[in-house]
């Protein structure tokens, strides 16, 4: 087959990225040119900032060597700029006659800085700041020139400033408007900036309109004269007031553009759906993007269509800002001015230099400035993101999320104020200097790459926030935005929601047929999907749906959790957390027969037999004579009780009964994700229900049901649901809301995630207010349950394949 | 070392479809006996390059199986550790004919016999 041939126009960021995604997913589909204007490979841009400033090197932050070309069989015409597209002919012609035939064609001109329209804008020492070469103009000029003056008191002309004062220049910055950084802080935090800045030695004229650039008899700049007649001394003048897309190429080859090339959902330019463009000068949705995390969005989705899999779509993308000047915390994003309709929750301590400010609307957050302290930043724009109702946190809002119950492992919080050495993820011990190490080396962006390279954050996620965090202001500020919908995982695009949405409207019963339904990528899905899918499955379709084992992971798979030396330890059911003699005999005795090493009581009320062989799994299950706990599984696990009224000098209910009740009524329910249940017979609450997935507390006058509580990796308080009269009532609400959970909570997704997700309104309204809606859940759970096998005793009928247990020998003899 | 004598070890259906068995050997760890979907049958020691995890308890997917304790995805061809992570474990000659699954008893008998189990006990 002959290769297709793909050209780029352009050789920055996101066109290069577009490039990498599409050899990931077809490295053999097209013969790929090149054309960059600039005589260098592709760099990160973000990070001429900090080289301007001295703190990094050009080597750097070259991204791709030009070894990377080579070895992919690129054809980089570096240095070169395309002049023309002959789209009839499909061919493009660079400045020098260079000539590349294209049938797909990549546009990635990036965007030209704007330079205002004043006398004098041609003298020599004006400038932009823009590229490797304004980078290095402004490096020279520092070395023999003084006073420089910065046009433009946005995010990049702060940057150029701070960056020429460190290279000891005397740098005024000119700003029009009447605070600095007006696109992304309010005033107040704009002051507070300015204000900071001056103390470093910067010098403003705030409200200044330059007229125009005077120069001396070199033809040099010399001075800046404003519209009221006063001037500044400059020898060099930095322009930073904008930038426009570069779409002068596309307009010629007449490509519709409106303030950039205009493009659909799958990167392709209305006009010509074999010429793609994605970066700054391609506009979506009537946006030009100028952060490199939606670039890099934009460029998966258009790999995706070149690699002709043609299911990405990208729908736009939230950006948040922060400042890359060391040592200034600030971030905003969404709309942190308020305005029609909003309110605000507002926090200031100018004297410490501090200033916080949330944006909400309809009980939402819509919008957030921070300065001085932006280590909650991450967090609220995960909130702004998800559009999530906030109205219980509304109080806590403004003191961040350290102040929601963390279970307080990071002692520090501050990314910026970590030592190198200190550890950052607790699971994997990861430090502080490995995270930066890898970002720059190997030029990560994402959270998803930092977490392939240095496993940091890739075990539990609780230091997620302050991975992000290191992110941000390591690869550059603009790492933040994300899709507004998560893909499942690498085998497709759609996101959980999406699938379980599609299972159940087009009555989807198998892995293979949602997989090729879905248009999966892989041929039998992931480690991370296919459990996924299996669950979705049996869920929507008890009884229909077929169990797939070899998609469970293993603990579900042979009913036994597995341990860190591949023996595995065994958890019998105790109702309620109750025993006997006999069943204690029974245990003992196991011990002793199969040399179990380790008796260990759990957290949940149950004895825990650990080190048992594989071999010996199905003789220990035999010989203790007691029901699967399903410890192994996402699953019903136990219900935890006090002994209540029936001992209890102050229990006022029956707990330990109610909890067996309620566990009998549940156990061999599969769920998204672990579900944990506790009885308390008083609100003493001995058997701690404020942290349980359903918490139960008896009180004189009946039951008080709390939801969405948490003991793990952040301990929630769950949050109260209702209160009811009789026990019968505890099992119908508890099981309605569970089975509510069961149908749309995503895999791995704890109650008190899913509750965050959805809002405690809506399942309100599902189980308190809708009464024939209630008895339904209830049924379909008691439906879904019925002769539900229990794995350990009718292997056969919970389709345990009994053949894992043994080994085969080499005489072909099965063990 | 190779030898000319291959040695039967099951039948390929006696392997679940995307699953695993185990075989023991005299010395050494045990090999893992891996099937596809497209009935390709795999040996591999029984053993993470990570952290010594069984993977022949594993989810197989595609040629890959991934490891039951931290999830190192590893290769089935040649027991090679997906990039970023970095390993191999060994792997071990495996012929189906008539559905029959054939292994070398040289290889048995000799490749990694003194590859160290997984221990329990405290870290490191």
């Amino acid at each position: 087959m002959k290769k297709m041939k793909l050209v780029m126009v352009g050789n920055g960021m996101a066109g290069v990225r577009t490039i990498e995604e599409l050899l990931k997913l077809q490295p053999e589909l097209y013969e790929i040119a090149v054309f960059g204007a600039e005589p260098h490979p592709n760099y990160n841009r973000i990070l001429l900032s900090p080289v301007l400033a001295g703190e990094q090197t050009l080597d750097e932050i070259v991204l791709n060597s030009w070894e990377w070309y080579q070895e992919n069989d690129i054809r980089l015409h570096a240095g070169r700029k395309v002049v023309e597209i002959d789209r009839v002919r499909r061919v493009v012609r660079a400045d020098d006659g260079t000539e590349e035939e294209y049938d797909r064609l990549l546009l990635c001109t990036g965007s030209n800085p704007f330079m205002l329209p004043v006398p004098g804008g041609d003298l020599k020492g004006v400038i932009a700041y823009r590229d490797i070469a304004d980078t290095n103009a402004m490096i020279d000029a520092a070395k023999t020139y003084r006073k420089a003056v910065v046009i433009g008191g946005g995010l990049l002309g702060l940057e150029a400033a701070n960056g020429l004062m460190k290279r000891g220049m005397d740098v005024t910055v000119v700003h029009v408007m009447p605070w600095l950084m007006e696109r992304q802080l309010d005033d107040t935090a704009g002051k507070l900036l300015q204000k900071s800045l001056e103390e470093r030695g910067l010098k403003f004229l705030i409200g200044a309109h330059t007229k125009e650039l005077r120069g001396n008899e070199d033809g040099r700049v010399s001075q800046v004269v404003f519209k009221d007649g006063t001037a500044v001394d400059a020898d060099l003048v930095v322009m930073a007031v904008g930038i426009r897309p570069n779409t002068e190429l596309a307009e010629k080859a007449r490509l519709h553009c409106n303030r950039g090339i205009v493009v659909t959902d799958t990167l392709q330019t209305v006009t010509d759906a074999r010429i793609y463009a994605v970066g700054e000068c391609a506009a979506h949705r009537g946006i030009a993007y100028g952060l490199v995390a939606p670039l890099f969005e934009q460029a998966k989705v258009a790999a995706n269509h070149l690699a002709q899999f043609g299911i990405g779509r990208y729908t736009g993308s939230l950006t948040s800002t922060k400042l890359k000047v060391t040592g200034i915390d600030l971030f905003s994003a969404g709309e942190f001015m308020g305005g029609e309709g909003t309110e605000e929750i507002v926090m200031s301590d100018p004297f410490g230099g501090v200033y916080k400010k949330l944006v909400l609307k309809d009980d939402k957050l819509v919008g957030a400035c921070l300065y001085g302290d932006t280590v909650d930043g991450s967090w609220y724009f995960k909130l702004l993101r998800e559009g999530r109702k906030i109205g219980e946190l509304r109080d806590k809002l403004m003191f961040g999320e350290s102040n929601l119950g963390d279970a307080g492992h990071q002692g520090q919080n501050k990314a910026a104020a970590l030592a190198d050495a200190d550890e950052v993820c607790g699971c994997n011990g990861v430090s502080k200097g490995t995270i930066c190490k890898a970002i720059k080396e190997k030029g990560l962006f994402t959270l998803d790459e930092v977490r392939k390279h240095t496993k940091a954050s890739a075990s539990c996620g609780s230091c997620t926030g302050l991975v992000e965090q290191i992110i941000m202001f390591t690869a550059g500020g603009d790492y933040s935005a994300a899709p507004k919908k998560k893909a499942m995982c690498g085998c497709t695009d759609h996101s959980h929601q999406d699938v379980r949405d599609a299972i159940r409207a087009n009555r989807l019963l198998t892995i293979a047929d949602t997989m090729s339904f879905m248009e999966w990528r892989t041929p039998n899905g992931c480690s991370s999907c296919r459990p996924a899918l299996n669950y979705y499955l049996i869920s929507t379709w008890p009884k229909e749906a077929r169990d797939d084992p070899q998609s469970r992971y293993i603990n579900e798979r042979s009913h036994a959790n597995i341990q860190k030396d591949g023996t595995y330890s065994v958890i019998p059911r105790m109702w309620g957390g109750e025993t006997t003699a006999a069943e204690l005999r029974r245990i003992a005795d196991v011990v002793d027969k199969y040399q179990i090493p380790t008796v260990k009581v759990t957290g949940g009320q149950r004895i825990d037999l650990l080190g048992v062989k594989k071999e010996d799994l199905q003789d220990v299950w035999r010989d203790i004579g007691m029901p699967s706990g399903h410890a192994y599984a996402k699953a019903l696990r136990t219900v935890k009780t006090c002994v209540g009224s029936e001992w209890c000098r102050f229990g006022t209910q029956d707990s330990t009964q109610m909890g067996k009740d309620l566990e009998r009524a549940l156990w061999r329910m599969y769920a998204p994700h672990k579900v944990k249940l506790a009885v308390s017979g008083c609100p003493r609450n001995c058997a701690e229900s404020g942290i349980k997935d359903v918490g139960v507390i008896g009180v004189d006058s009946g039951w008080e049901i709390y939801v969405g509580g948490n003991g793990g990796i952040k301990t929630e308080a769950g949050q109260f649901f209702c209160k009811v009269k009789t026990a019968g009532e505890v099992l119908e609400y508890s099981g309605a809301f569970l089975q509510l959970y069961r149908e749309e909570g995503w895999y791995l997704e704890r109650t008190v995630h899913y509750i965050q997700r959805v809002g405690l309104d809506h399942i309100k309204k599902k189980v308190l207010e809708d009464h024939e809606g209630r008895k339904a859940l209830w049924e379909r759970l008691q439906f879904a349950l019925d002769g539900e096998p229990d794995p350990w005793f009718e292997q056969d009928k919970a389709q345990v394949d009994t053949r894992q247990f043994g080994k085969l020998q080499v005489e072909g003899q099965t063990a | 070392m190779k030898s000319n004598e291959w040695q039967v070890i099951c039948r390929v259906e006696d392997i679940p479809v995307l699953g695993a068995r185990r075989v023991a050997r005299e010395r050494g760890m045990d090999v893992a006996v891996f099937r596809n979907d497209q009935d390709q049958v795999f040996a591999l020691l029984d053993r993470c390059p990570h952290k010594g995890g069984p993977l022949s308890q594993g989810i197989v997917f595609g040629t890959s199986v991934a490891c039951p304790l931290h999830n190192w995805t590893i290769a089935l061809e040649d027991g090679r550790a997906k990039a970023p992570d970095e390993g191999c474990t060994q792997r071990f000659s495996c012929r189906v004919e008539g559905g029959e699954v054939l292994l070398d008893p040289v290889e048995l008998a000799t490749l990694a016999i003194d590859a160290d189990p997984p221990k329990a006990g405290p870290c490191r």
